[in-house]
């Protein structure tokens, strides 16, 4: 029987800091914890206290990569606490955003996060003499989505104009026939991306778990709707607290969440879980050919589920553009009048469902602020991936093999540390 | 031989060490010019030999103090990238309140699980910092600018004027003229004023023109009868910290 102390500090290609422990003794597992070692930021500490047209720009820096779905959360609660309701116009630009950040983190994620682990290379940078032209791709995928958000909102890390209310600079007919161009020409190139994904062999696991995501009647729900549990189905928005219960462990900066299960799941595999009959036509043939069939229960495949969101996202973003672009844009200004009031702003970012939650004064003061973040909510999920996972393999896989398959678990749920508080890495204590 | 470079993080959101991984046009080249040994968000490798090292984020606790003081002794050449990093950035915001009173409004009754320095500092304030790259978050531009200048050894072109400056080329309507505060006449430019240029006001991210009180755009503080003290009372997101350096 097997020991093993598996202690990976730090892990890579993640977005933030954290460290997989894994202590087993006789083949028995005695300790398995994701560790967040990330500094903590104290966002909802230092927001209180601080006027309302701040708050959208501030807590967009929570994170760099999903900033796009920090920001939508936060003007979503702001609005819903001031009872404003934007305009047509102004959600189309909002869900366009959103389409465009989620090809970008989810192209990042498989082309520079994940492929490395696939291809027995340390980093994308590795695979340039290897499959030059992939990695070629990868990047001009990734361009187009930097340079679609940024069409929208200025600039993709860190918005600009996406503010309270709708926008203070509406997009260019060019720039967005530019970029509708661009999505059409480069179709071929998601098709190519599939092809590489098929070549891929994805481990085998599986562990049943609770599912949720956003949901709504008319579309993916990305930007709004109901909160779904695939334990309990749909729930109001504002119920989010009873179906996060947020709660501090010692080994990591970010909080753990649990809903109706120990954990559960949120981000990709859960939005195409609950919202499969919802994606658009070339999505779903996609879906088809990776021989995705809901419900799949392997964590590895959130991979997959990025892939068949961003045929999606592109699909959806084609569309909407070209029916934007049909009816033209108005010029609109922001027009807020601050009141007291709490509101909840609930939208899928990349990596899962997010809650921005604020209670402002008279004055349009901050008093009170919660942030519940996808990676945090994922965090529980993934120990327990582990704990079923590493006695399944234990005597048949040697240590460096299975620190490779834990890693690459963590890797999947894309953890976004920064924005959990910000943390992982992978430590194996034999 | 390829001068070894590395990335490293602290307080942050890391969209600074994105902005470089979004360089896609450039990326390449860079490679063929120098060697990245330690970069979390991008590769595996741990590299701990480094001529230099691309810092990004704040420094808000004990241990991270230390990593900090290790990567100065280490390196030849260090870059602050970004804001927390260069003025302690929005991380500051902390400063302006007693960290017994924030540590609880975030992890309540379990807040003394985790650890955190009374304030958020930029990294200069415990090393040396060479060449700072500014911003929330950092302009892909600039970063190419200190990049090549240190490969040539050579000082890097960075504004020290304000944003007006560049507002005035964009033809942008004055922030003031909308009644609202800008700190674009104390802000160092080198972003082409994207904010204003996106219907926005300066917030600054870009840290303090060298004295500000003598250095600043005076000609739009005297029409609009506005001094960099209320400026920075109605408006101070970034430069928590170097304010308090001025006082």
């Amino acid at each position: 029987m097997k020991d093993l102390n598996i202690n990976v500090q730090y892990i890579t290609r993640v977005e933030g800091h954290g460290n997989i422990v894994v202590n087993a003794k006789d083949g028995k597992v005695e300790k398995i914890n994701l560790e967040i070692t990330e500094a903590p930021r104290f966002f909802e500490g230092f927001m209180i206290g601080r006027p309302w047209y701040e708050i959208s720009h501030i807590s967009c820096r929570i994170c760099g990569i999903c900033s796009v779905g920090h920001s939508t959360a936060s003007i979503k609660a702001t609005e819903e606490a001031f009872s404003i309701i934007p305009t047509d116009q102004t959600v189309i630009l909002r869900k366009l955003n959103l389409n465009a950040e989620f090809i970008q983190s989810h192209i990042l994620h498989l082309y520079f996060l994940s492929v490395p682990d696939f291809l027995n290379v340390t980093s994308a940078f590795a695979l340039i003499p290897i499959n030059r032209e992939a990695v070629l791709r990868g990047l001009k995928l990734k361009k187009l989505a930097n340079d679609f958000s940024g069409v929208i909102c200025g600039r993709h890390i860190h918005n600009l104009s996406q503010v309270v209310g709708g926008y203070t600079k509406i997009p260019d007919k060019g720039s967005l026939e530019d970029i509708l161009k661009r999505l059409e020409n480069a179709l071929p190139d998601l098709e190519a991306t599939v092809e590489l994904f098929k070549t891929i062999k994805i481990p085998e696991f599986e562990r049943l778990t609770e599912y949720i995501s956003l949901q709504n009647d008319s579309e993916f729900a990305l930007y709004d709707g109901f909160i779904y549990s695939s334990d309990t189905g749909r729930h109001d928005h504002k119920d989010y607290r009873n179906l996060t219960n947020e709660y501090c462990v010692p080994h990591s900066t970010a909080k753990h969440c649990k809903a109706n299960r120990d954990s559960y799941m949120v981000g990709a595999l859960a939005r195409v879980n609950n919202n499969f009959q919802k994606l658009s036509p070339l999505a779903k043939s996609i879906a088809n050919e990776l021989g995705f069939r809901p419900f799949v229960h392997n964590p590895y495949y959130i991979n997959i589920a990025q892939l068949i969101e961003t045929a999606h996202c592109f699909e959806e973003s084609i569309k909407m553009l070209t029916e934007l672009l049909r009816k033209g844009l108005k010029e609109e200004k922001p027009n807020v009048k601050p009141r007291a009031g709490t509101g909840v702003g609930a939208v899928e970012a990349p990596r899962g469902i997010l809650y921005h939650e604020y209670t402002y004064n008279s004055e349009g003061i901050l008093i009170n602020a919660n942030c519940v973040i996808p990676t945090g909510q994922n965090l529980k999920n993934i120990e327990l991936d582990m704990k079923k996972l590493v006695p399944e393999i234990i005597e048949k896989e040697n240590e460096e093999d299975i620190t490779k398959k834990l890693e690459m678990l963590v890797r999947a749920y894309d953890p976004c540390i920064s924005c959990s508080a910000h943390l992982l890495d992978v430590e194996f204590k034999k | 031989m390829k001068p070894k470079v590395a990335f490293f993080d602290f307080a942050s959101c890391e969209g600074c060490q994105l902005t470089v991984i979004n360089l896609e046009d450039e990326i390449l080249d860079i490679l063929s010019k120098v060697d990245i040994v330690n970069f979390r968000e991008a590769i595996s490798e741990k590299g701990e030999d480094y001529d230099v090292a691309f810092i990004e984020g704040s420094i808000t606790r004990e241990h991270d103090r230390k990593r900090l003081e290790d990567i100065r002794k280490k390196a030849k050449v260090v870059v602050a990238l970004g804001a927390c990093a260069s003025t302690g950035g929005l991380n500051a915001l902390k400063n302006l309140k007693p960290v017994s009173w924030i540590k609880e409004q975030v992890y309540g009754r379990n807040a003394d699980f985790y650890e955190t320095l009374e304030k958020a500092y930029p990294i200069d304030k415990f090393v040396k910092v060479d060449y700072y790259i500014w911003g929330c978050p950092i302009d892909k531009n600039e970063f190419m600018e200190v990049f090549k200048s240190i490969l040539l050894g050579k000082k890097p072109e960075i504004p020290d004027y304000p944003i007006c400056i560049e507002c005035r080329i964009k033809e942008n309507v004055c922030v003031f003229e909308k009644g609202i505060t800008c700190v674009g006449p104390i802000t160092r430019a080198g972003c082409g004023a994207i904010c204003p240029s996106n219907g926005n006001s300066c917030e600054g991210c870009r840290g303090f023109l060298e004295n500000p009180e003598v250095n600043a755009e005076k000609q739009i503080l005297k029409k609009y009868g506005k001094s960099v003290d209320e400026i920075l009372a109605d408006l101070n997101v970034f430069n928590v910290y170097r304010e308090e350096e001025l006082k």
